[in-house]
């Protein structure tokens, strides 16, 4: 049974047009992945793995192999807003650990696990390449640099 | 003492982003110079190798030298790629960033010359998934060069017609090893090559393909505009022309930084970071990115240079710069390091994906007090059992340099960790840390 209408249209446009980017259409497949965890949901269900991996001519343990290896792809639901703390060294050194407490202290989840109320999902990251401006956090997408634990506080209290 | 800047040269400029402003300061200067001059792309790449511009991504060879590679389209004419390498993610180095945000034309610019020279019709900007801003300056920059002519075909009325492809990234360190980085441009997992055969001959799908990072491209404009021989009045003889040095960790000032190699790290840690913070003394640095180890205080008037560091144990690298004052641990610092190494391993080899993880273990299992004095040897002969070149790639060399500079420079640091069963620093740092979910 077909699972493309899974990726509503303008996707699949989206998604034909990239493919033109590339000698191989499969080539598109990272960038397709960012769309429809922008535009679905923010993780990447099963569903929506095996709808790319028959746009894209895939078998879907390929797909599946593919979005498990890098760490920007959600595999599990997430909250409505992501926190990425960074945790390596340079933030390490400028208090990552207690920008990461104050993160979870305001959000009311654990790293890794999604709040009671759905509205976050906090995790440790990797380096960011924020060094220069540790420490530092992304939310939704967006660097927030030069952090104390209390403007954590603030920042998360703003969004809804 | 005033140095020449030019890198940085448009960055504090009000909307440096745009096409305009580039073009108000000399941008695409170079560019029209090459494809209304006449010059030929053996010319173009003759001019870069006289120059010197040796790559800025961490290994620093030479960039008119690489392009050479590329074999001549006469004899080969199957399609042939560049890949612009700015997945930088070495811990400690930003430096990419700052030229995609502040100077993404001339990045624009250095990738249509260097596709001039090695005659590329098609480029991939292959940037770090997590670099949202970075990519979107360069992905608007690619946009406006391409509507006032200057991407796509018949640039500038001539006959040199190139096309520009952003691509985002994931999240994964190893993609900004170039054979990494091609796999995981073809829509599959980072999992580098073995080489050869190298990029040059058999690279993206199968094709010729030159991988360059993002700061040696944004040189080759100023050096064609300028020439090679004012290019060599900076820097050292071996390197010459300016890097960005960016200074993180426990100083005053933390920034990117554009100097020419072969200052002493003293003069980059004092005159542009501020010193160390806080009034506090240094204790440990780190020259060029976290795969290149911590140094000792006593090293700090090594010249930064590649020969200034490879005499002084270490490595020039990324050129990122990482404090740790007085009262930093510098087995927390390699308990840090190595876990990032562990969870970027991509897997492919048993030395890395199993050193890696031993290694993460040790140090963590040495700053919660659960160290053995028997770990200190373990932990040499895991690095000596991962490199040097045992694998495909460099990730495993990443992770074992660091951990022999630490048995190497602060092997006492270790033992007190055993003996005092324990972090000696345990009351200076942060609260108990939170563990990371598994489920």
């Amino acid at each position: 049974m077909s699972k493309l209408e899974v990726l509503p249209q303008k996707l699949r446009d989206e998604f034909t047009e990239l493919a033109t980017h590339y000698p191989l259409k499969s080539s598109a497949l990272i960038p397709a992945l960012h769309r429809c965890q922008e535009e679905l949901g923010g993780w990447l269900t099963p569903d929506i793995l095996e709808a790319c991996a028959e746009f894209f001519g895939l078998e879907p343990v390929e797909v599946f192999g593919v979005a498990s290896f890098y760490p920007m792809f959600k595999l599990r639901p997430v909250g409505k807003h992501l926190v990425s703390v960074c945790h390596n060294i340079a933030c390490n050194l400028r208090g990552a650990e207690e920008i990461l407490a104050a993160a979870c202290q305001a959000a009311g989840a654990k790293p890794g696990h999604v709040s009671p109320d759905g509205r976050f999902t906090v995790e440790r990251v990797e380096c960011q390449g924020a060094c220069t401006a540790a420490p530092m956090l992304v939310l939704d997408g967006v660097f927030h640099e030069n952090l104390t634990p209390d403007q954590v506080g603030t920042l998360l209290g703003s969004v809804k | 003492m005033t140095r020449e800047t030019y890198l940085l040269s448009r960055t504090a400029l009000p909307n440096s982003h745009t096409l305009d402003v580039y073009r108000a300061h000399g941008g695409y200067r170079a560019l029209e110079k090459i494809l209304k001059g006449g010059y030929t792309p053996a010319q173009v790449i003759q001019l870069v190798k006289d120059s010197g511009l040796r790559g800025r991504g961490g290994a620093g060879f030479s960039t008119g030298l690489k392009w050479s590679f590329m074999p001549d389209p006469a004899k080969d004419p199957r399609p042939r790629y560049l890949a612009v390498n700015a997945d930088e993610s070495e811990p400690g180095t930003c430096k990419d960033r700052v030229l995609m945000e502040k100077d993404p034309h001339g990045l624009v610019e250095g990738v249509l010359i260097a596709c001039f020279a090695m005659r590329v019709q098609a480029a991939y900007i292959y940037v770090r998934g997590e670099y949202r801003l970075p990519h979107d300056r360069v992905a608007a920059a690619v946009a406006e060069a391409r509507k006032a002519g200057l991407v796509g075909k018949n640039i500038l009325g001539t006959d040199f017609s190139c096309e520009i492809f952003m691509h985002k990234g994931a999240g994964a360190y190893i993609c900004g090893e170039e054979t990494g980085l091609m796999e995981s441009l073809e829509g599959k997992r980072g999992h580098p090559r073995p080489k050869p055969p190298f990029p040059a001959g058999f690279g993206l799908w199968g094709q010729p393909t030159t991988v360059n990072n993002v700061e040696t491209l944004q040189n080759v404009p100023f050096v064609i505009d300028r020439g090679p021989d004012w290019f060599k009045t900076m820097g050292t003889p071996k390197s010459p022309g300016n890097v960005l040095v960016g200074i993180s960790g426990h100083v005053e000032r933390p920034g990117v930084y554009e100097v020419p190699l072969g200052l002493s790290a003293r003069t980059l840690l004092e005159e542009y970071a501020g010193g160390i913070w806080k009034g506090r003394k240094l204790k440990a640095w780190i020259p060029g990115g976290s795969s290149t180890g911590l140094l000792p205080a006593s090293a700090i008037d090594v010249k930064m240079d590649h020969d200034g560091l490879r005499e002084a144990g270490s490595m020039l690298g990324t050129v990122s710069m990482i404090f740790l004052d007085e009262t930093a641990c510098t087995v927390r610092a390699m308990k840090v390091i190595s876990r990032f190494y562990d969870h970027e391993s991509c897997g492919q080899c048993s030395q890395c994906r199993e050193g890696t993880q031993w290694l993460a273990q040790i140090f963590a299992r040495l700053e919660h007090g659960q160290g053995r004095m028997e770990d200190i040897e373990l932990l040499s002969s895991l690095a000596n059992g991962m490199a040097p070149a045992k694998t495909i790639c460099a990730l495993a060399d990443a992770a074992a340099i660091p951990t022999h500079a630490i048995v190497k420079n602060f092997r006492a640091e270790l033992e007190a960790h055993v003996t005092h069963k324990g972090c000696p620093l345990a009351d200076a740092h942060a609260p108990h840390e939170l563990e990371e979910a598994h489920a």
